[in-house]
């Protein structure tokens, strides 16, 4: 055991990845000898060496697109994309090849590929540099798509992904990168895709969450116990595709109300996925309507505005208690 | 006060290593320049022809099912055959092609069944079942972006030390897209074995050449990524063989990539969907009708005694005759099953799959039933 904060935790699991096998590729900007500029990457060029780690020039689309014809030819690339918000270069090879191939050439041909991509406000970065579109890799077909929320579950969930005969998209939420540190096992572990986590186990309300969303969400739970006596069950996504439909509708049977948490915008974001789960499967448990509390349907802003922008505690619990009191 | 413009201040050149260069052997003739001919034996000449002669029946034939309804929109060949069968021979087995969807005769050569021509424009994913030996991509529709993939292919051959070779095939409209120039880019940054090759048929759709580029050459894209650009008369099998051949020996020993510019013309439509008769004249089709690949490699051959009369009628009939067999063997495949849209999603159906699929299935059903009634 060691305790890491999220950064290392995923260079923990990038590492024994580059270890266990043989076929695995880190490639993207910056990625080998200036280790990231997050620093996920620290250390894997000088233990791996640059067939194993490479750094490329400023081209996503090209990171993506070679990383196609890698796995073609039996590898399975990490790609890197530096921040979220530049991973449209990428995108056209995302949805025109990625997520296709399998079924395009009926197994003949499949992606193992992994796309790594820091996403989310709150470091106070400049335009593009806080996004959050994950609805548009959760709509895609033949993606699967992951936000881990902790040190440990990111390790978990990308040595997953990386073993995965899917590819993944891999949302790290950058404003946790180095919050907070957690307990994280030496020996590999991995959590299973498409498994959400109950948090916390709780009777009147289901909060439902991910990525670095959890946080303000386990804080607005922690004090509608201590100060409304209303007792919330905790679920953290992980994996937003595809979703864990049964431990959301599960919950709901349970509570009969639920708040959903997230930062991207609210029309059709994930939480209008997960409102529609629950509508299809649960309605005649539901005592009240299902709130959203998300980032708005506009741009998120240049950091003098983020503080007062991003959902906090404050708007999970008013949306609780408007809940509880319907 | 009018200013004149003045004489520019002088400056050096700047001399750049990678060069451009044309190549012809085969004339429209029929004539070879005997310095150039590679002097292939009989049967790999007879291969060519014959596979250039079975790209046609087949292109022909695909038109003709097309107008009759047993088959959808259509993507002809006709007049480039040169230009994409003569680099593919080039390959080994074991190397890869990655074509975009005007490389029919490349696939035939490289053992594709026919009826997987007819499969992909019928509008089946099992066309796309790549035989197992037989190292190509399926058609890759969005313009030049699998360039990246051939590229990539080629990556992962360098680095696990495969001594093998990746041919890339793109038109001259996909040399306007990015993926062309992050392709080259980066083949060049890794020295990756790539063989980019343009079959430049001077149109892309109702788009002339000449408005896709200020460049005057399109093989000279090529020195701006730091590599060599080969131009060759695309209608000449004998030239754009040794264009490949080259390139691909080049790529093989570790010399990097090379991008060849295949300068052919598209006798046909751009698809049957097309009517090319809005923006381009009968006098330019007819001029490129003189310069066919077909008519100088068989007048080639006939000259050099490698055929006559009666084997071209032979092959010809024997051509046809798999052709014919290529078309029922598409028209074998019968009912397939909408269900299937399901099963190669992912590796593993994820639950909301498997009740989408149930759902489907009881919807097909009910419409069969109410069908049936």
């Amino acid at each position: 055991m060691a305790s890491l904060n999220m950064v290392k935790a995923l260079n923990l699991a990038l590492r024994q990845a580059l270890t266990d096998d043989g076929d695995v590729v880190i490639l993207g900007q910056d990625v080998g000898r200036d280790e990231g500029v997050f620093r996920v990457t620290e250390g894997l060029l000088a233990e791996f060496g640059s067939d194993r780690v490479i750094d490329t020039p400023l081209a996503e689309a090209a990171i993506v697109g070679c990383a196609v014809g890698m796995c073609l030819y039996g590898l399975k690339p990490v790609c890197e994309m530096q921040f979220s918000g530049f991973a449209y270069q990428a995108f056209h090879q995302i949805e025109g090849h990625v997520c296709r191939f399998r079924n395009r050439t009926r197994g003949r041909y499949t992606m193992p590929m992994v796309i790594r991509m820091p996403s989310g406000g709150g470091i106070r970065a400049i335009e593009h540099h806080s996004e959050s579109r994950e609805a548009l890799y959760a709509h895609t077909p033949g993606l699967k798509m992951v936000m881990p929320s902790t040190p440990r579950n990111a390790r978990a969930l990308l040595a997953a992904a990386i073993a995965d005969p899917d590819p993944v998209v891999f949302y790290e939420p950058k404003a946790v990168y180095r919050a907070f540190k957690e307990e994280v096992p030496d020996e590999p572990e991995t959590l299973p895709i498409g498994k959400a986590r109950v948090v916390a186990e709780g009777n009147d309300i289901t909060l439902i969450s991910f990525g670095a969303m959890m946080r303000p969400t386990i804080e607005a739970a922690e004090e509608l116990a201590e100060r409304h006596d209303i007792s919330a069950e905790l679920i953290d996504l992980l994996t937003l595709s595809p979703m864990d439909t049964e431990t959301i509708t599960g919950s709901i049977r349970k509570t009969g109300r639920a708040v959903i948490v997230h930062e991207g915008p609210r029309t059709c974001g994930v939480g209008a996925e997960v409102a529609a789960r629950i509508a299809e499967s649960a309605l005649e448990y539901l005592e009240a309507p299902i709130r959203r509390v998300t980032c708005y349907d506009v741009h998120f802003p240049y950091f003098a505005r983020e503080r007062a922008f991003l959902p906090n505690a404050e708007r999970i619990i008013h949306a609780a208690r408007e809940a509880m009191d319907f | 006060m009018a200013t004149e413009r003045q004489a520019p201040v002088p400056r050096k050149p700047v001399t750049i290593a990678p060069k451009v260069e044309y190549l012809s052997v085969l004339d429209e003739h029929g004539q070879a320049d005997q310095t150039l001919d590679p002097q292939l034996d009989d049967d790999s000449l007879l291969r060519l022809y014959r596979t250039m002669l079975l790209t046609r029946r087949v292109d022909e034939r695909a038109i003709n099912l097309q107008r009759q309804g047993r088959m959808g929109t259509y993507g002809p060949t006709r007049g480039q055959e040169a230009a994409h069968i003569g680099p593919a021979f080039a390959l080994e087995r074991d190397d890869w092609c990655v074509q975009s969807f005007r490389e029919t005769g490349a696939c035939l050569l490289r053992g594709w069944p026919i009826q997987n021509v007819f499969l992909f424009w019928g509008g089946y994913e099992e066309a796309n079942v790549v035989p197992q030996g037989i190292n190509d991509t399926p058609i890759a529709v969005p313009v030049a972006t699998q360039l990246l993939h051939a590229a990539g292919v080629a990556w992962a051959m360098k680095l696990k030390k495969h001594p093998k070779v990746v041919l890339g095939f793109v038109g001259d409209g996909g040399t306007s897209e990015g993926d062309f120039h992050e392709a080259l880019n980066f083949a060049a940054v890794f020295d990756l074995p790539v063989v980019f090759v343009i079959q430049n048929n001077q149109w892309a759709i109702s788009h002339p050449r000449r408005k896709q580029t200020r460049s005057e050459t399109l093989a000279q894209k090529a020195l701006a990524y730091g590599f060599d650009g080969v131009q060759v008369d695309g209608n000449d099998i004998l030239a754009t063989y040794v264009a490949g051949r080259e390139a691909v020996d080049k790529a093989r020993s570790g010399g990097g990539p090379t991008l060849i510019e295949a300068v052919t013309y598209r006798l046909g439509v751009h698809t049957t969907a097309d009517d090319p008769t809005k923006y381009r004249s009968a006098e330019e089709v007819d001029r490129w009708v003189k310069r066919d690949p077909l008519t100088r490699f068989t007048k080639y051959l006939t000259d050099k005694g490698v055929l006559n009369d009666q084997t071209i009628a032979e092959i010809d009939a024997d051509v046809l005759e798999e052709v014919k067999r290529g078309v029922e063997a598409y028209e074998s495949i019968g009912q397939v099953d909408p269900l299937d849209v399901f099963a190669f999603t992912y590796a593993e159906m994820p639950p909301e799959l498997v009740s989408q699929r149930d759902e489907f299935a009881a919807a097909l059903e009910r419409e069969r039933r109410s069908a049936g009634q």
